[in-house]
């Protein structure tokens, strides 16, 4: 009982390309690098309130090998950043990197000899969520856009 | 409250007390180096602040002498609170260890190593805590270039300055 019997015996026609990146899209697998106090949004963002199971991507990963989506969530520091990198390069392709918060981004009003003034300067970064912390509607924009992104990848280009 | 303490200390080591007061209620002594050590023995065994609750050190920079190493100890059997300072000067700052004394001061000190390249004599261990061991120069003292910056990574592109 589904969408079949609504259907009948119908054909539905699509591009693989289209498919493909609207099965990657609403199946993300996080990796969250919660270092800092922005972790506490990112679990509000991830709980029943705010609810990210609704756009696919509720479950997350504590291995890189495992999880498609990098969430770098607080404050990175020279001294972690070589971790960082690892996690980064341990994930399979394809990958998406969102930074999360000012200090991700920028380094935040961490300016200063020990913190990294923002994490694309040791992986790149696909989206960047502004904020100190940022609310968990901008956590959702920035999921929104991550999706978008990945409808709009080609497959056949070589990264 | 413990002025009594402040009294005692400087009628056990006269030499030793350069100055006290007490402000806010904060009592404070302020020490020679020479006689820390043996000081800090007396106010653990005879006067009983068994627990030392921070070490830190202070940069004080167009001052002279210019470091200062400041021990706030407790005493749980008494209630006691007293503050001690120690001055040390840029050409040679080192200072005996109070790890003999109270092992807990031992992190502390490496930290206070580590950020203002300050030397305890007779710690067992002296070694950079938080930083990572390539890191170069003293980050928390007044000359340390503010934008200075040591990544452990090539960077894919400069910091901004």
């Amino acid at each position: 009982m589904g969408l079949e019997t609504a259907l009948g015996d119908n054909w539905l026609t699509t591009k693989l390309e289209f498919f493909i990146n609207w099965a990657r899209k609403y199946s993300l697998f996080q990796y969250p690098f919660v270092t800092a106090c922005c972790g506490m949004e990112y679990m509000s963002t991830m709980c029943a309130h705010y609810d990210i199971a609704r756009f696919g991507a509720e479950f997350t990963r504590f291995t890189p090998r495992q999880s498609d989506l990098l969430l770098v969530v607080g404050t990175i520091n020279h001294k972690v950043a070589p971790v960082l990198r690892k996690v980064y390069e341990q994930m399979t392709e394809p990958k998406w990197v969102i930074s999360f918060g000012a200090c991700a981004s920028t380094g935040g009003f961490y300016d200063n000899y020990a913190v990294l003034q923002g994490i694309d300067k040791i992986i790149p970064v696909d989206v960047y969520i502004p904020g100190c912390p940022p609310r968990p509607e901008m956590v959702l924009d920035a999921f929104l856009k991550i999706q978008e992104k990945i409808q709009k990848t080609r497959l056949l280009e070589s990264k | 409250m413990s002025r009594e303490v402040l009294e005692k200390l400087k009628a056990r080591f006269p030499d030793a007390v350069m100055e006290t007061h007490s402000m806010f209620g904060n009592d404070t002594a302020m020490l020679k180096r020479e006689s820390l050590l043996e000081a800090m023995r007396f106010l653990k065994d005879e006067l009983k602040f068994e627990m030392m609750v921070d070490l830190c050190g202070v940069d004080h920079l167009p001052e002279i002498p210019r470091f200062e190493v400041v021990y706030h100890l407790k005493s749980m059997s008494r209630g006691y609170r007293v503050r001690i300072k120690v001055r040390l000067p840029e050409d040679d700052p080192v200072l005996d260890s109070v790890v003999p004394v109270w092992k807990g001061a031992n992190w502390y000190e490496r930290e206070c190593f580590e950020f203002y390249g300050i030397k305890f004599r007779g710690h067992p261990d002296l070694r950079p805590l938080l930083l990572y061991p390539e890191f170069q120069g003293y980050p928390l003292r007044k000359d340390y270039p503010h934008k200075q910056r040591q990544p452990r990574l090539p960077l894919l592109k400069p910091e901004r300055r």
